[in-house]
């Protein structure tokens, strides 16, 4: 067979015919919803890029597979359950999966990874890709043996056809074969079929870093590299009065002093050069300070009190129209919750790195969820097309949502710019980065809940407060910390409020109950204290917080058990399967009420339409000192048809750890000019003696679309906890974080 | 010019000897397993041991390893081969974004050489002062355990 440059007609000639041999009735092509282009609705992001080719590609030279996807790995293991995915679709071993991740020279932008969105947008892109060139490629064999595709088996690549003549991917000719978008008609295996789908493969990520080898950002180290660091006002507000750089230019080893408007900055041969100059570049700043900031303990009050940009009527949903209409209503329960800022928190601070090359193109190495957008903001920052900021995504320490990860990459940016065709790495101090990353905005939530004679919940009310929960760069320079300090500033742009069905501020603010009547109304106050964005969860763990507290207490006004009040209200088959199943294995109906103990069960579906998870754990409550100490944990999560079944383990206890840190211990401390949260001891969190031991029920849904799993266990950990400290000590908490100050003030 | 033993090899530094050790460890010598994290030594992501001990390389300067001997997560492996403790982290998936691993490894090491048959407890307590923001310790636990028992 000759060099084959398969025609599109050809293409389709051939796809037509596989098509029928993978069993696919003519039927099921017809009757896809009719699209309103004429191009049929692809999977996932598939949708948005459409070309195989711009996923997918066959290297022959090394037998391997070489999977372009632009999402990234943030810790969570992603990477691995994509690859396990793709290596099923193709019928390759794992090992032969290699992914290029986050180069915005080279993959599809998939946008920003977070909101748990990599499996159902990337893994299911990644899974019918993978499914498409598996035809493609069946279909060259077909050609080159003159065998039916229908008969061939495939395993790790090498082809065999019926009557035993043998090719393999590695020895097709494929030319501009992948050249071509997906057609949605090829369906992916059958279940049967898995090798790795629903396999815990380990993340050879994590042999790397157990091993010690270079894995992150802040282990880059090109020869010649220098060093960045930056010096910060003392508040956000904080505008630079006067600097003498002349005496930090002559300090050892610096190569040059960076000012720009109030933005400062140093290069130097070694980092403690670099960390020395900036030291005495704070000390030799006047700073203009505000003292406007509210303080910790005023902050309820400022949401109540300062003008909202927008009311959302996020859900209007009138008793009159149900079938309870007329039912009299015996009592009406309130209550007021509040949750703090928090921080992100990452134990690793910020880091990137940068180079303007010879050829004019700035080259990023971050740590970024956003390459490309991020990328887009530095770019207009510096007055560069964008298409000369190539950003490329190295691991960071954990994010757990917008840190400063980005705030690095543009500083490390605007000092490379100094020293061109040299590389420059920066990493934050502990302060900068406890001081300066955008917090988990605070939030207030009242609720209030009409109740029948027997208990039932006749109308429910919902009203929160808070500030954004989106201020990403989103390609908007005034998204970049130092672009606002610049001497030709860029402003914040005003934030909005994401609508459904992911939501922002009022994310799982509608409780999935089914109440007759059921309102919520968000207030969204676009104002900043502090700087805020995206953190685990948005407004998820705060809502379902107040929604799974306020029930819990709607439950023992009604002298319910928790567990079966809530299945009153739940319809969703999977939502009760969730909540029953994490019931049974913490032992519900057999637990037995000791002295200082209690018992506590939350609930939510992240986003209502991601992963189901369930939380309840056991507390003992110490009358002298407050303290509360969480015996042990169980959780349940149903996040569609698992993929790598540890993995979602993972996440599911990690989540649950990290918001048993956020609601017992983590509050961002500020005084009426400043934050005072700056390191480890003035912002503590959850240590290895205080954490319980944690129980995972794992529900598999074969077949089922994945859902996201990273952010689900968070909001029902937090209510299951403040349920738990109710059933021990009969003192409802209401405020986050439930510290011993707080318990003992309580009790 | 300080001399110390890194991973059993003779190695020297001309830097400042008040330079921290991580600094020295990492962009001189190429080092990968500690990292910086907080720089207070609050966190214990950059701990290597010296003499067998743990420390906070980012706080120690260079001339505190003077005449010593420092271990890092590259020196527990043998010929590419994982030590048990490195094998039992991989094994539980002790991890997610990893930037902690190298430290608590390191820690752990140290209780192990002292204490080879810990009991749980013990290991919370020798790892308290590792942060770990992911929420690995259970796995973390399991891992030292598992090492410990020499599975």
């Amino acid at each position: 067979m000759t060099a084959l440059q398969t025609s599109r007609r050809k293409f389709l000639k051939t796809s037509g015919a596989l098509t029928l041999s993978f069993g696919i009735p003519l039927m099921d092509v017809h009757s896809q919803s009719a699209p309103a282009s004429d191009k049929p609705r692809l999977a996932g992001d598939l949708q948005i890029h459409r070309k195989l080719n711009a996923w997918i590609r066959i290297d022959s030279a090394t037998q391997t597979v070489e999977l372009r996807i632009g999402k990234v790995e943030l810790g969570q293991g992603i990477l691995t359950a994509v690859a396990q995915v793709c290596a099923d679709e193709l019928d390759v071993d794992f090992s032969k999966v290699n992914i290029i991740s986050g180069d915005t020279a080279l993959v599809p932008d998939e946008g920003v990874t977070a909101g748990s969105f990599s499996m159902p947008y990337c893994a299911t892109a990644v899974q019918a890709a993978s499914a498409e060139v598996r035809a493609i490629l069946l279909g060259l064999a077909e050609i080159k043996l003159s065998q039916a595709a229908a008969q061939m088996k495939v395993q790790n690549g090498l082809i065999r056809a019926g009557n035993g003549a043998q090719t393999s991917y590695w020895d097709l000719v494929i030319g501009e074969s992948l050249n071509r978008e997906a057609t949605g008609l090829v369906k992916p295996k059958p279940l049967s079929e898995h090798r790795y789908i629903g396999r815990s493969v380990p993340r050879p990520d994590i042999q790397a870093k157990v091993m010690g080898d270079a894995i992150f950002v802040q282990e880059q180290r090109p020869q010649g590299m220098l060093f960045g660091q930056i010096v910060r006002p003392p508040s956000h507000g904080a505008r630079l009065q006067s600097v003498n750089l002349s005496s930090i230019e002559t300090m050892p080893g610096v190569v040059k002093v960076v000012r720009n408007g109030s933005f400062l900055g140093v290069i130097a041969k070694r980092e403690a050069q670099a960390q020395a100059a900036a030291q005495a570049l704070q000390n030799v700043c006047q700073w203009q300070v505000p003292n406007n900031l509210p303080k910790t303990q005023d902050m309820p009050t400022w949401l109540l009190q300062t003008k909202p940009d927008v009311v959302i009527p996020t859900k209007k949903q009138a008793r009159a129209n149900s079938s309870s209409a007329n039912t009299p209503i015996a009592r009406v329960v309130e209550a007021q919750y509040y949750r703090p800022y928090h921080m992100h928190a990452s134990i690793g601070t910020s880091a990137g790195m940068a180079c303007l090359g010879n050829d004019g193109v700035l080259t990023v190495q971050t740590h970024s969820q956003s390459v490309f957008q991020t990328g887009e903001a530095i770019a207009k920052m510096l007055g560069m097309p964008k298409e000369k900021v190539r950003m490329q995504h190295v691991q960071g320490s954990g994010c757990y949502g917008h840190n400063m990860a980005d705030d690095a990459a543009a500083d490390a940016a605007l000092l490379a710019m100094q020293v061109p065709g040299q590389t420059v790495r920066l990493q934050y101090s502990r302060e900068q980065e406890h001081a300066w990353e955008p917090y988990g905005s605070a939030m207030l939530m009242k609720t209030k809940a009409s109740l029948d004679a027997q208990g039932n919940v006749l109308d429910w009310d919902f009203t929160l407060w808070s500030t954004p929960h989106g201020t990403r760069p989103s390609g908007q320079p005034g998204n970049l910390l130092s672009a606002a300090y610049l001497e030709k500033p860029f402003a914040m742009p005003k934030p909005v409020n994401g609508g459904g069905p992911n939501y922002a501020a009022d994310r799982n603010a509608i409780a999935l109950y089914d109440f007759p009547g059921h309102n919520v109304t968000t207030h969204f106050i676009t104002e900043m204290p502090l700087r805020v964005s995206s953190t685990r969860g948005l407004g998820a763990y705060a809502n379902i917080f107040a929604i799974e507290s306020f029930i819990d207490e709607l439950a023992h006004a009604s002298g319910a058990d928790p567990v079966e009040y809530r299945l009153r209200f739940m319809k969703d088959e999977r939502a009760r399967d969730a909540i029953v199943k994490a019931a049974e294995k913490f032992g519900w109906s057999q637990w037995r009420k000791t002295p200082g103990r209690g018992r506590g069960i939350g609930f939510a579906k992240y986003k209502n339409i991601a992963g189901y998870c369930a939380v309840a754990l056991e507390v003992e409550v110490n009358r002298q000192n407050g303290r509360i100490r969480v015996l042990r944990a169980v959780a349940s999560a149903d996040c569609g048809h698992m993929v790598n079944p540890d993995g979602i383990s993972n996440q599911i206890e990690g989540g649950l750890i990290q918001s048993l840190s956020w609601t017992l211990k983590e509050e961002v401390q500020m005084d009426n000019t400043r934050v005072l949260s700056r390191d480890w001891n003035s912002y503590p969190i959850l240590t290895f003696s205080e954490i319980p031991p944690v129980e995972v029920v794992l529900i598999d849904r074969p077949g089922q679309p994945f859902l996201g799993t990273g952010e689900a266990s968070q909001g029902p950990t937090g209510a299951a906890l403040a349920n738990a400290v109710f059933d021990a000590t009969g003192v409802r908490f209401r405020t986050l974080p439930l510290t011993p100050d707080r318990v003992l003030q309580a009790l | 010019m300080i001399s110390f033993k890194l991973n059993g090899k003779p190695t020297q530094s001309n830097a400042d000897q008040s330079e921290p050790l991580l600094h020295i460890l990492a962009n001189d010598l190429g080092v990968n397993g500690p990292k910086f994290g907080c720089g207070l030594a609050q966190c214990g992501s950059c701990t290597v041991l010296v003499n067998g001990d743990p420390l906070r390389s980012c706080v120690a300067p260079l001339s505190s390893v003077q005449g010593r001997s420092v271990t890092t997560i590259s020196g527990l492996a043998t010929q590419g081969k994982p030590s048990k403790l490195q094998q039992a982290f991989i094994h539980e998936q002790a991890a997610q974004c990893g930037y902690c691993t190298s430290g608590m490894i390191m820690q752990a090491q140290s209780l192990l050489d002292r204490n080879p048959k810990p009991t749980e407890s013990e290991v919370k307590t020798a790892l308290d002062g590792n942060l770990c923001r992911c929420g690995a310790h259970n796995r973390i636990v399991r891992a030292v355990m598992r090492a410990a028992q020499g599975v």
